[in-house]
């Protein structure tokens, strides 16, 4: 008899785990390095292999870390207003270069534009998982002491930092 | 006025839905005839007022109406017209719009072609249905509609996706949602049959051919999806283990195994309660399918938007569904299931293996698919099971199903006598065990462990297959040919083994390189040379593309000229890059345009792809057993007409 059930038990023990991963919203998830320091990092530099871009580059500024890939549609969607944040020039951006080939990387920075101070080059995305990264792109406020203050996933958009990122810049500034 | 038309359409498809479920059901269990005839018509009107639906969307979309949300965010006035058809299904609002079409076209074809069947058999398969309709109706209307207007209304669109700008992707979701959907169908008998508590080999007759179909389309809605991922997304390969690639294969792998025990049921009348078990969970699967991609649980290349209150919809539709057709199984399959006895030899024992293997399969690619998802949540981290993990995975129940089943074939029904059948598949053993090494050593130079059995299986299939049709053939007239059944089995697991020699040498053999070459260079690749001769500024209707013309040589003999793209979209900007293929049906040569790395120099990624075509070939042979099987005269010849014949013949001795 107890066999009929089993498929009903399986299912509703499935369906609970659905249930709570539907609650997993990415875009609410909160990383567990926020107040502590920023992931151990260091890459080799997108535009030249012989240099490297790592934590040493963020120590002593309030900056963001974005994780892109030229794969990832939302990364294009939020390019523009990266340029943007680039040009009026009040935070520095460093960029992860996430799971990413180099070609192709540089070459869409060179035709929409380079928002970055510096990117690191990821390739087989060991950066991004020690970062708890989810799926690209994600953006993270680092603190003058390279610690994570906030974490932000999905495109970044105006509105968007203007309700997150625009307080919290302006009381590590204090 | 025409988005309004459509809207309301749909609301009045809704009442039909709400008819067509409640009535056809009660009446059923009250015995009420008048209720019960409600069934057939309901479905015809819901039908209708949903094609009506759909049919406003699609005006939508050739009028340029862009104050339509969903026309402007994935339409444009330059897009090609058969493109402005397709991209009515090319997201979610929109698709969902045509899996309600595709269910109520089911619906109606049941009505239809389900004349010889009890009314009350009918009348619950009808109403069941109608819940269906009625669950995706409201998913439409309260989270997703389709004909949302945009104040004030843009002047041009967004533009459809140019990755879903292709004929190949303009069919396949089609394709594949009538593969899904179809599986509604088995799913309706089987809670119908729960619900009277009977089940014959009758039943398993009506419900054969339905499955059989939904399969043949899945199988099709497959492998397109994998042809568009291979020439599309300009890397090359043609399975990438992707959670929406694996949400359509899993409703396969079960749809297999259900015709498989449909087999059984039907022939034997054994195997009841695991047939319904397999029937309620191929169409639980596509559901799932559908939950995975909409919810954005699992994140994936494919890109649909995902939104929380949709998926929170699609899982308590999910549950109802899935959790309500379970408790029934779980109440009635235990009284349903009848015993009699089968040898160990015998082709019972063969098709339950094949059910086994089938469902380890299809568990294999559930696990994982939901790995990172189970994972993360028992705070385990975060894991990724990539391709090689399914390679290797997904090999251990193949290997042996596939031996498996060139022995099945040939083996008696009840009870096999071993000696004659040793008889039967020592020819096809020989033949596959010599062909399976000679063949990658001719042709290929080399062989392994791995690539001897992966040929060997092949061939192994595809010469047992062809032992009937064979058999058939070289009789005399006058005695028992083949059935259309048996002929469509055999068709079938030819284009299986197809399918395994395309995969073998293909994964075995193909090659690929990566170089940046200027125009006038040439490079090499697996005994062919690629020249590029020349790159040039192409004008397409909505694009503008780079174009590279390479020239291939085999041994320095000129065998064709591929024209390699690398097109930006005028609207959206992002880059896409279409392959330049020459296909033969022994090989593809593969080139895709990289980026431009400096002055006239540009990298190319070549590809020689070996036996490749045989995979998408397979898929339609495999599609072609499942129409022959379904011609079958059993299932033309109602049994009214039937009995009528026998009337005839019984009135004339």
């Amino acid at each position: 008899m107890l066999r009929y059930f089993m498929p009903l038990v399986v299912i509703i023990v499935l369906l609970v785990f659905f249930y709570k991963g539907l609650g997993n919203d990415p875009g609410v998830l909160p990383s567990q390095y926020i107040g502590k320091p920023a992931p151990v990092f260091e890459l080799p530099s997108l535009k030249d292999a012989s240099r490297t871009v790592s934590n040493a580059d963020l120590k002593g500024q309030v900056s963001l870390v974005n994780i892109w890939a030229t794969w990832c549609t939302g990364c294009r969607a939020e390019h523009g207003f990266l340029m943007q944040l680039a040009e009026q020039g009040d935070i520095p951006i460093y960029a992860i270069n996430w799971r990413d080939r180099r070609d192709s990387a540089l070459s869409f920075l060179s035709q929409l534009g380079d928002p970055y101070v510096a990117s690191g080059f990821d390739e087989d995305g060991r950066v991004g998982i020690d970062w708890g990264v989810y799926g690209a792109p994600e953006t993270f406020l680092i603190d003058p002491d390279g610690q994570v203050v906030y974490r932000f996933t999905g495109p970044l958009s105006d509105a968007a930092w203007q309700r997150e990122f625009v307080p919290r810049i302006e009381e590590l500034r204090q | 006025m025409i988005p309004e038309l459509g809207h309301f359409a749909l609301i009045l498809a809704l009442s039909l839905a709400l008819c067509q479920a409640l009535l056809p059901l009660i009446g059923a269990q009250r015995n009420d005839a008048t209720m019960m005839s409600v069934a057939r018509s309901a479905a015809t009107g819901q039908f209708v007022f949903v094609a009506i639906s759909f049919g406003c969307l699609t005006w939508a979309f050739l009028q340029d109406d862009f104050s339509v949300l969903y026309v402007a965010s994935h339409s444009q006035l330059s897009l090609p017209t058969p493109y402005k058809v397709s991209a009515v299904w090319s997201a979610h609002e929109g698709s969902l719009l045509m899996w309600i079409l595709i269910l109520a076209g089911w619906t109606l074809a049941v009505a239809r072609f389900s004349g010889d069947m009890p009314q009350k058999l009918v009348s619950r398969v009808i109403g069941v249905l109608g819940l269906l309709s009625v669950g995706f109706l409201l998913f439409a209307l309260l989270t997703s509609n389709p004909f949302e207007r945009l104040v004030p209304a843009a002047l041009d669109g967004a533009d459809l996706n140019p990755l879903l700008q292709d004929p190949g992707l303009a069919i396949h979701p089609p394709l594949l949602y009538i593969g899904y959907v179809g599986f509604s169908v088995a799913f309706a008998f089987a809670i119908a049959a729960m619900i009277s508590g009977e089940l014959d080999q009758q039943w398993a007759k009506w419900t054969r051919p339905w499955t059989t179909v939904a399969w043949l389309f899945l199988t099709m809605g497959i492998a397109l999806g994998s042809w568009w991922a291979y020439y599309e997304l300009g890397w090359g390969g043609w399975w990438f283990w992707d959670p929406v690639e694996n949400a359509s294969f899993m409703p396969w792998l079960i749809g297999t195994a259900l015709i498989h025990s449909l087999a059984v049921t039907e022939r034997r009348g054994l195997f009841k309660s695991w047939t319904l078990l397999l029937a309620i969970t191929a169409f639980s699967l596509s559901l799932l399918g559908t939950f995975l991609v909409r919810s954005g649980i699992i994140v994936s290349v494919h890109a649909f938007a995902s939104d929380p209150t949709r998926g929170f919809f699609i899982l308590a539709f999910l549950g109802v569904v899935i959790v309500g057709a379970l408790a029934l199984y779980a109440w009635r399959a235990p009284s349903m299931d009848s015993s009699a006895g089968f040898a160990l030899l015998s082709r019972e024992t063969f098709l339950l293996l094949n059910n086994v293997l089938l469902v380890v399969a299809t568990t294999v690619v559930l696990l994982g698919t939901l790995a990172p998802l189970i994972v993360e949540m028992l705070n385990g981290g975060k894991i990724s099971v990539g391709a090689p993990w399914f390679e290797v995975a997904f090999l251990i129940p193949m290997l042996p199903l596939i031996f498996l089943l060139g022995l099945g074939m040939h083996t008696a029904w009840r009870k096999q006598a071993s000696d004659s059948w040793i008889r039967v598949l020592r020819i096809p053993a020989i033949i596959a065990v010599v062909l399976g090494i000679v063949i990658p050593l001719l042709f290929y130079g080399r062989v392994s462990v791995m690539i001897a059995v992966g040929c060997i299986l092949a061939v192994w299939m595809v010469s047992t297959a062809l032992v009937l049709p064979l058999r058939s053939w070289r009789r005399e007239k006058g005695t028992a040919g083949i059935t259309r059944s048996t002929l469509g089995m055999s068709v079938a697991h030819l284009g299986m083994g197809l399918f395994v020699l395309g995969a073998t040498v293909v994964s075995s053999f193909g090659m690929e390189a990566d170089r940046s070459i200027r125009i006038g260079e040439s490079l090499e690749l697996a005994g062919f040379e690629f020249e590029l001769r020349e790159l040039r500024q192409v004008q397409g209707p909505n694009y503008s593309a780079i174009e590279g013309v390479v020239e291939v040589r085999d041994g320095g003999e000129f065998i064709g000229t591929v024209r390699p793209q690398k097109r930006q979209y005028l609207v959206q900007k992002n880059w896409m890059t279409e392959a330049g293929i020459h296909s033969s049906l022994n090989k593809d040569l593969f080139v895709a345009l990289g980026d431009q790395l400096g002055d006239g120099v540009w990298s190319i990624r070549v590809q020689y792809k070996p036996m490749i075509s045989f995979i998408w070939i397979a898929a339609f042979v495999m599609a072609l057993g499942g129409v022959i099987a379904v011609s079958d005269r059993r299932y033309r010849v109602p049994v009214r007409g039937r009995q009528d014949a026998n009337d005839v013949v019984a009135e004339a001795v």
